[in-house]
């Protein structure tokens, strides 16, 4: 059977499994709709959180910028990981026992205001839409490059997938089939990673495989930064990037994980407390399998490509390097006229151009496996765009139901028309999601990670802030969030879109970049509303003794 | 005055978890991660330089394990507070 049918077969059988589950976990009211109903066992979400967190991203372009940077790219592996830390230790117990749907619930109930709610909303939207639409160009692009499709019947495909079973089942909906994508997508990844572990250096798990020797005795590691120094690019594992750029960098991600509603949002879906607690450590170890893999498949990805190309003649290259080509994401231009690919630092010398997305598309081919392992890789590309898509779209369509609808505007909204609200705003996020990705801005891809930036710099100071400080009050929280928001975005902006030639260290400040700043924002977030809440009034005693309930365990459960 | 006693002791408890948890967390992937990587480096682990295994592998693990052990840390403090 050629690849093409292969490829349509398998993404079919997991669609159909997708559709199924949305037809089986149809909502049937505004809690089932918004948590799941708040029954989901901590396992199952913590694999629904792991698959809701791997964005295409992640899945293929995350091992890529690794193979390109190197030790440099760690800045990704420990800031998408280490956020679950704070997650589990600072915020999801206490939002859990806090007990509403959405962070702009605990916002406006623990500052006791209407426009700190509001705020709160902004920000959602801000960061959920900012987010979806790369994952929508992600969805396709798969299609695209592994089905032919043109990109924008790929992105129609797959909102209708979307739309099924968010606007049908809701979170309850998105659990179960974020539950299903997880498998499909950590198999998908980790099995073309442990046979390319095991032709290069025998060793059958690759966080193994990429610390050994190889056939020769040298270390694979030793081996790859050799061949760097050779061809001047800088060591595999010593970075370029300045300490105090990694440093803000990961702590921009870190922060920015933990507050990122649609991760979050997560977590009230469990039934107690202390399941919180547990599925966060569920999540990051689910999350951590394909983690800790992706730096070992950058390796050998890396190592793999630099023996092909080295001097070689290009007549020579293997098929997977003429069918890449096809697709641009292979160029090669023989600029000395030798027929040979010289491929190294220096730009002015090197002949040829490989896009990241390769190291893990390409990756089942370079290692010769058969072609139900590529279509594979498609259909675990796919689950893990769309899953994280459909997380998306479901907080941006509940903070509009929910938080604005029936909390701010209209308080006597009955159960079924807020339900049939949260429907139509869920149909409505799915097609504004749609049309940004066929947009495409092409700032987009950037503009994702900068989503990091604006959570850390808002949403983790005004939630920690709010269960560790009994005197943070309303208009410290308010006027924090706002100039969190307003100066990583201004950085952001003057850098990244306005300026883009002084984008470089000597221009930026403290030499930290766009990427890195929501770090500084959230120091400046958190100065600003500690000083000016020490120079306003108290907070109300029900707050106070409202925070004393989120931090303690239930009265209930003691037994003298 | 009993009840505020237990209260007030059980979230103590609570927060120095957090914080020891948190100084290990941040010693392993900004300290031997990022500000000490060089010289860790030095050392050795296979084919690992020590400080590199640290922030692609090393730091991850602890992570997952901070994470367990806060787990079962909290779940002991409210055993001893007889809470079910």
């Amino acid at each position: 059977m050629d690849l093409q049918t292969l490829t349509y077969i398998i993404i079919g059988i997991t669609f159909a499994i997708y559709i199924g589950i949305a037809i089986w976990s149809k909502a049937g009211s505004t809690k089932e709709f918004y948590v799941a109903g708040g029954g989901v066992h901590p396992i199952a979400n913590g694999m629904a959180t792991a698959a809701d967190w791997m964005s295409a991203a992640s899945f293929i372009s995350m091992a890529g910028i690794i193979s390109f940077t190197g030790y440099g790219g760690s800045v990704y592996l420990m800031g998408w990981t280490g956020g679950y830390v704070l997650l589990a230790l600072l915020l999801a117990p206490y939002l859990r026992k806090f007990g509403k749907y959405t962070v702009p619930d605990f916002i406006g109930g623990r500052y006791y205001s209407n426009l700190a709610r509001t705020v709160a909303i902004i920000c959602t939207l801000f960061i959920s839409f900012t987010y979806v639409a790369g994952q929508m160009r992600g969805v396709g692009l798969v299609f695209s490059r592994f089905l032919q499709v043109p990109i924008n019947e790929g992105i129609y495909i797959g909102m209708a997938i979307v739309f099924l079973y968010a606007v049908l089942g809701g979170m309850k909906g998105i659990t179960y089939t974020q539950v299903a994508q997880y498998c499909i997508l950590i198999f998908a990844f980790m099995l073309p990673a442990i046979f390319l572990s095991l032709i290069l250096t025998d060793h059958f798990i690759p966080q193994i495989g990429f610390g050994a020797k190889l056939d020769n005795g040298q270390y694979l590691l030793q081996t790859l930064d050799q061949l760097h120094r050779e061809l001047g690019f800088s060591e595999y594992t010593s970075g370029k990037k300045s300490t105090i750029d990694m440093f803000a960098i990961t702590a921009a991600l870190m922060v920015g994980t933990a507050g990122l509603p649609h991760v979050i949002v997560r977590f009230f879906t469990v039934p107690r407390v202390k399941d919180a607690r547990s599925s966060a450590g569920w999540a990051l170890l689910f999350i951590v399998i394909l983690y800790a893999t992706a730096p070992a498949v950058s390796v050998f990805a890396r190592t793999n490509l630099i023996n092909t190309v080295k001097n070689q003649e290009y007549a020579t290259m293997p098929q997977w390097f003429k069918s890449w080509e096809e697709t641009n994401l292979i160029q090669f231009d023989d600029k000395n006229n030798d027929g040979k690919i010289q491929y190294v630092g220096d730009e002015d010398r090197n002949e040829l151009y490989i896009d990241r997305d390769i190291m893990v598309l390409a990756n089942p081919e370079i290692a010769n496996l058969p072609n139900w392992v590529i279509a594979l890789v498609a259909a675990g590309a796919l689950a893990a765009a769309l899953s994280t898509a459909a997380g998306l779209l479901l907080v941006t369509s509940t903070s509009i139901s929910h938080d604005l609808l029936k909390e701010n505007l209209y308080p006597n909204l009955t159960e079924k028309q807020e339900l049939l609200a949260a429907r139509i705003t869920a149909a409505l996020a799915v097609g504004i999601a749609g049309l940004f990705g066929i947009m495409n801005f092409g700032f987009v891809a950037q503009v994702v990670a900068f989503a990091f930036g604006f959570s850390a710099s808002t949403f983790f100071p005004a939630i920690v802030m709010g269960i560790f400080s009994k005197r943070m009050n309303k208009k410290g929280v308010i006027s924090g969030m706002i100039i969190g928001l307003v100066f990583t975005a201004s950085y952001i902006v003057y850098f990244s879109i306005l300026f883009p030639e002084y984008n470089n260290a000597d221009h930026w400040w403290f030499g930290i970049s766009p990427e890195g700043i929501g770090f500084v924002g959230m120091l400046i977030n958190f100065a600003v509303s500690t000083a000016i809440s020490y120079f306003t009034e108290d907070v109300p005693q029900h707050i106070k003794d409202m925070v004393d309930e989120i931090r303690l365990p239930d009265e209930s459960r003691k037994v003298e | 005055m009993e009840k505020q006693d237990w209260r007030k002791a059980y979230w103590k408890a609570n927060v120095k978890y957090v914080l020891i948890l948190l100084a290990i967390w941040f010693v392993v992937s900004y300290g031997m991660g990022i500000l000490f990587v060089e010289p860790l480096n030095q050392f050795k682990m296979g084919g690992f330089p020590f400080g590199f295994w640290m922030a692609q592998q090393g730091s991850m693990y602890v992570f997952v394990i901070l994470i367990l052990i806060y787990v079962k840390l909290i779940n002991r403090l409210d055993k001893k507070h007889n809470l079910k």
